[in-house]
């Protein structure tokens, strides 16, 4: 094969389309665990909470392995990786040989330590089969526990809440979202959280998770650090992920927390690509690259690995944490750094609308956007994205930037034709 | 594809090419009947940007390796191959909003109270000229046919 992906999710289908773009021709495989790996991931909560099917979430469509000349080997996993002989060992006793690789092999679920994770009633929620294992039981009035109040938390007990259960958040730090957002905006979303009846527990973490009298292997309920015991019918673990690298330990690939890429999405080993969220990509709010689990900035990655492993030069643009809410019907988009630390470097401006419950904020460091978290009124976060990607100086109106009439009419002349003739340099375009 | 000029020295900043966008995206297509009894309200695709004395529309660019597609959870945002226009399908979209984050125009609307989820300019691709355009009365807004190769 000249071209073999390991992953069929957002970052192997960005591969596949921008080898395709360039090499309609190349033989080209791709090997997915999953049977159908084309769906969107983060469109498993609207699975659980009944507002999308699985026909709705497929990503692309059933021919789409066919229709870009893909070798699908679905169902199969690579277990073994040889770079000297080039070649990927399946779970099957087949070998795959390869002339250029990506591993878009993903992340797994973070499940600390707990006594009781492998009662029946006990979840994790990364896949589609989660979702589906989850969706089938769901009953009106039980009760659930999710464990992490981060985007996946939230996600979960959005849907959960949709289908009228019970639900518990339980978060270690003192508020939710506490990675994405502010005090202030995290305030917003857990007081609509509380109002569609969710129980928010903060600065703990369930301990146990315990069975019922009559079958121990049953959840029944789960016991706090404080040593409250909440009862509920399941537990689903939304901790978050961290990159699957098990594939390159003990070869030469190097990683941190996750796979090292350089801006081309190489990895130290010459024709070995990484995306997505096994790797660790380029963050230009902190200069460094990072574990970055989000699906567009997988898909981006991907697509730039494409190109570079078709033979056209391309660089990743640059990415870092950014996220948009739809949950609980307050939309949220939040970017880049909302909490700095060190105030002396950085200079915040904040629009508050409490009636309204509006919420704008924009964190400047030396006269450049590097983060802002919009709440309830959304529509020109792209503005202030494509502002903070090109590293524009925002010194001369950045009091307008999170004001109610700022436009692109507001930006001097001088950024607007630089925007209508360049357009974003988020994208992945080659040379 | 079908392109779009904007001539923000000939806007007036008079608003015509929101009014008639609702209109050409309601179901009625009839102006009092799209803004007095239409539910849902129509939304406009095309947004007048202004901060005095400045004003000039704003719709979608169909940009080259547009970052709406690349960011879209669902698939639902797609740039057709041989015309370049990128297309969004309103039955396959979720509302995530993750489109809107990476827009440089800010040029995607949120259609909360219809179809619960985003709107753009469609280039209004089934009329001779896009509603905007042609209802534009200063030419501010003018509409060409360029070669695009993808």
């Amino acid at each position: 094969m000249k071209y073999v992906i390991i992953g069929g999710s957002a970052g192997g289908i960005g591969a596949c389309e921008a080898i395709r773009e360039v090499d309609p021709v190349g033989e080209l495989a791709l090997i997915s665990e999953e049977l159908f790996p084309q769906y969107s991931r983060p469109m498993i909560s609207d699975l659980v909470s009944g507002k999308a099917s699985f026909e709705k979430m497929k990503y692309r469509g059933d021919a789409f392995w066919q229709k870009n000349n893909v070798e699908l080997k679905d169902g199969q996993k690579a277990v073994h990786l040889d770079f000297k002989e080039k070649c990927v060992d399946l779970d099957n006793g087949e070998k795959v040989g390869f002339e250029r690789l990506l591993i878009a092999t993903g992340g797994k679920p973070i499940v600390p330590k707990t006594d009781g994770v492998d009662k029946k009633g006990v979840f994790t929620f990364t896949t589609v089969s989660d979702a589906e294992r989850l969706a089938a039981i769901v009953k009106k009035n039980q009760r659930a526990v999710v464990i992490g109040g981060g985007l996946i938390g939230v996600s979960v007990a959005d849907a959960l809440v949709k289908r009228g259960v019970v639900v518990t958040v339980v978060e270690l730090k003192d508020r939710i979202l506490n990675l994405i957002l502010d005090e202030a905006a995290s305030r917003i979303i857990e007081d609509v959280m509380e109002d569609s009846g969710i129980t928010i527990v903060t600065g703990q973490t369930v301990k146990s998770i315990i069975g019922k009298f009559e079958d121990d292997t049953v959840v029944e309920g789960v016991i706090l650090s404080n040593g409250e015991e909440i009862p509920c019918d399941y537990v689903i673990f939304a901790i978050g992920v961290v990159p699957r690298t098990e594939l390159v330990v003990g070869t030469d690939v190097k990683t941190n927390r996750g796979i090292i890429v350089d801006k081309h999405m190489q990895t130290n080993v010459p024709d070995v690509y990484a995306c997505g969220d096994v790797a660790e990509v380029y963050d230009f709010v902190y200069g460094e690259n990072r574990v970055l689990p989000l699906w567009p900035t997988a898909y981006l990655g991907g697509k730039v690995a494409g190109y570079n492993m078709a033979g056209k030069k391309t660089e990743f643009p640059g990415g870092t944490a950014m996220s948009a809410l739809k949950y609980f019907k307050v939309p949220v988009i939040s970017v880049g750094l909302v909490n700095p630390v060190n105030d002396d470097d950085f200079d915040v401006v904040i629009h508050h609308d409490p009636l309204r419950n509006v919420y704008r904020k924009a964190v400047l460091r030396h006269n450049n956007i590097v983060g802002f978290t919009l709440v309830n009124d959304i529509e020109r976060a792209g503005i202030l994205f494509f502002l903070m990607h090109s590293l524009l100086d925002v010194k001369e109106f950045s009091g307008i930037l999170v004001s109610d009439d700022f436009s692109l009419a507001s930006l001097p002349s001088a950024v607007r034709s630089k925007l209508f003739m360049e357009g974003t340099r988020w994208t992945a375009s080659p040379e | 594809m079908r392109r779009i000029l904007v001539f923000e020295e000939y806007c007036m900043g008079c608003g015509l090419c929101e009014v008639y966008c609702k209109v050409q995206h309601s179901q009625s297509k009839d102006l009092i009947k799209a803004y007095n009894r239409e539910q849902p309200k129509p939304i406009s695709r095309v947004k007048l940007a202004k901060a005095k004395p400045i004003s000039f529309a704003v719709q979608c660019r169909h940009c080259k390796g547009s970052p709406c597609v690349t960011a879209c959870l669902s698939g639902a945002m797609h740039q057709d191959e041989e015309s370049g226009v990128v297309v969004h399908d309103p039955e396959k979209c979720i509302g995530c909003w993750t489109c809107i984050m990476v827009c440089p125009y800010g040029a995607i609307s949120m259609d909360v109270s219809g179809s619960g989820v985003v709107a753009k300019c469609d280039l209004c691709t089934e009329l001779d000229v896009p509603a905007c355009v042609a209802n534009c009365p200063n030419e501010a807004l003018v509409c060409e046919e360029v070669l695009v190769k993808q």
